[in-house]
């Protein structure tokens, strides 16, 4: 007896698409199912059943509209800045530093070996209150006595584009680094100026990679609550944290999963768009 | 005199020019040189003060010692959680290169009918955020009343590390010359031995860097572990609930030290690549 030919790439496919069917797509099927829920009449704290109870994400957005709309500036602004900081650096590691480049893609990537906890604790204390930053501004009356850097969205949001960098820098790097320099000067053979060079050849160029790395510090970014645990106050606090309170300290699990799946789709949608705007399906 | 000699050799540009000129010149590098002191910055202050003398609360600095990179294991749980931390990351990372380089060979190597679909089975996991893949596994594991811990924990991490390896290893595949397997098939080698001899080693840094991706991603996660490991410590879960009373000198000499193996780790790699290439 023989036994039926599957085709080779299925074979390959197999064991790792049942692992994603098992534990992702049939957790998420089952978050949209506890999303519905309603708390069971008498029961004990964290009993549910299935009720259908749509109004639930009506609820949970209402409530929490704040922290969702923090959730996106936040994620947005890191998303900016970082881009920001990465872009130049990026640049300059792919075009301007010579027989040091993998030496200084290294570095871009060194720092996340540290724990990023760590690092993140170490800026709330540089920056803090017994840190040396601010007794020294105070000092130097550049900053005021009651006026405090952390537990500010300014100190979130630093936070997130400080940890989120790395993954802007190297995809940025790795478009950059495969642009042909023959078109760069093709471009200066045809008068363009440095700047006009600049706008005209190398950015439209490395776009795969602006895409790519701006997808990558936004999505972890908008579903981040550690640098809002640890940076930030009460009044910071993103969407990222009312989950994690919900499900840990209040134990209501249908309104965490209404939660996650808004901000889950809310994501894709924005993320689906954006591809499309930006006319680069290499990701996907 | 020195101004004498230089303002002969340059007579006619002002001082001010000559040094916007030198900015414009050496921009990039100034902007270097900031870009990554603001890299460093936090991991120089969690080395400086892996050396404080600090007792319980490593807030302040009160003094040099060599106490804590002698005991490293001092503050209580602390080596048990890095032990979780590394058994994890290493069946996760041997999991998910498995998996993932198995698919990535498939989507890179075949066309079949649900290709495209198939991608968007490995980008999926990239675009949800790390929040909603650890609740939506806890909460399947509520159901099956599995209780969280360390096996959930691995399972969780395989689940986002399998699409950064296929990823990383697609990219390998992509960037091969196809005339090198091309050229092992006319010397009348079958197509398992034109695998193992030419296709394998050509791929291999591309599975070592996935492999090294997902070890890093492991072991440094938190929002996903915290959902999913119960009453387990891992590091960093360690690092976060010590953060609120302070944490202990030791976690710093542990995470300098990571951080010292891992750039020992991809230089010798950096290295051992050069030797080859030559």
């Amino acid at each position: 007896m023989t036994l039926p030919k599957v085709p080779v790439p299925y074979l390959l496919l197999l064991p790792g698409f049942a692992f994603l069917f098992t534990f992702f797509i049939l957790p998420i099927i089952n978050l949209a199912q506890t999303s519905t829920q309603t708390a069971i009449v008498g029961g004990d704290t964290g009993q549910y059943e299935q009720s259908f109870a749509f109004s639930n994400y009506i609820n949970a957005f209402l409530e929490n509209k704040e922290q969702f709309g923090r959730s996106f500036i936040y994620a947005s602004l890191a998303t900016v800045f970082a881009l920001a900081i990465a872009y130049p650096l990026a640049y300059a590691i792919a075009f301007k530093s010579g027989k040091y480049k993998n030496i200084l893609l290294v570095l871009v990537v060194a720092p996340f070996f540290t724990s990023f906890l760590l690092r993140t604790v170490a800026w709330k204390q540089i920056l803090g209150e017994e840190g040396f930053l601010v007794p020294t501004l105070r000092s130097l009356n550049l900053m005021g006595e009651q006026t405090t850097i952390t537990s500010t969205s300014i100190a979130v949001v630093a936070g997130m584009t400080y940890n989120f960098l790395p993954f802007m820098t190297l995809p940025l790097y790795a478009s950059l680094e495969r642009i042909d320099p023959r078109t760069i000067e093709a471009s200066g053979d045809l008068y363009a100026n440095a700047i006009t060079t600049f706008r005209k050849v190398t950015v439209p160029l490395s776009m795969p990679g602006v895409v790519a790395g701006t997808l990558l510090t936004f999505i972890p970014a908008a579903g981040d609550y550690v640098n809002a645990a640890i940076l930030g106050s009460p009044n910071t606090k993103m969407i990222g944290n009312v989950i994690e309170s919900r499900y840990f300290k209040i134990v209501d699990y249908p309104t965490a999963a209404a939660l996650s799946f808004t901000l889950m789709v809310a994501i894709l949608i924005l993320v689906t768009l954006y591809i499309r705007k930006a006319g680069t399906d290499e990701l996907v | 005199m020195s101004t004498k000699t230089v303002a002969a050799t340059i007579p006619t540009i002002p001082l001010n020019a000559r040094l916007s000129r030198w900015f414009g010149r050496n921009l990039l590098r100034i902007y270097m040189f900031f870009g990554f002191s603001y890299l460093f910055i936090p991991v120089a202050y969690t080395f400086a003060f892996s050396f404080n003398d600090s007792g319980k609360s490593n807030l302040i600095w009160k003094g040099f010692t060599f106490d804590n990179w002698q005991n490293p294991c001092g503050a209580p749980q602390i080596c048990e959680a890095l032990g979780n931390s590394i058994k994890i990351g290493f069946l996760a990372t041997v999991f998910s290169t498995i998996l993932g380089t198995m698919i990535a060979f498939a989507i890179a190597r075949y066309k079949f009918a649900g290709r495209s679909s198939s991608n968007l089975l490995i980008f999926l996991p990239m675009a949800t955020p790390e929040i909603v893949l650890g609740a939506s596994l806890l909460s399947l594991f509520l159901v099956f009343k599995v209780n969280p811990g360390f096996w959930p924990t691995v399972i969780a991490h395989v689940v986002f590390c399998i699409s950064f390896v296929v990823v990383t290893v697609k990219a390998r595949i992509a960037s091969l010359d196809p005339r090198l397997e091309q050229a092992a098939m006319d010397l009348y080698a079958n197509e398992v031995e034109t695998f193992r001899r030419v296709t394998l080693p050509l791929v291999a840094p591309g599975i070592a860097a996935a492999a090294l991706l997902a070890f890093s991603l492991s072991f440094d996660d938190f929002i996903i572990t915290n959902f999913n490991s119960g009453t387990m410590t891992t590091f960093p879960k360690f690092v976060y609930v010590s953060a609120a009373r302070g944490i202990p000198a030791q976690a710093n000499v542990i995470g300098s030290a990571m951080f010292f193996l891992a750039l020992a780790i991809v230089i010798a790699g950096q290295l051992v690549s050069r030797k080859k290439a030559r």
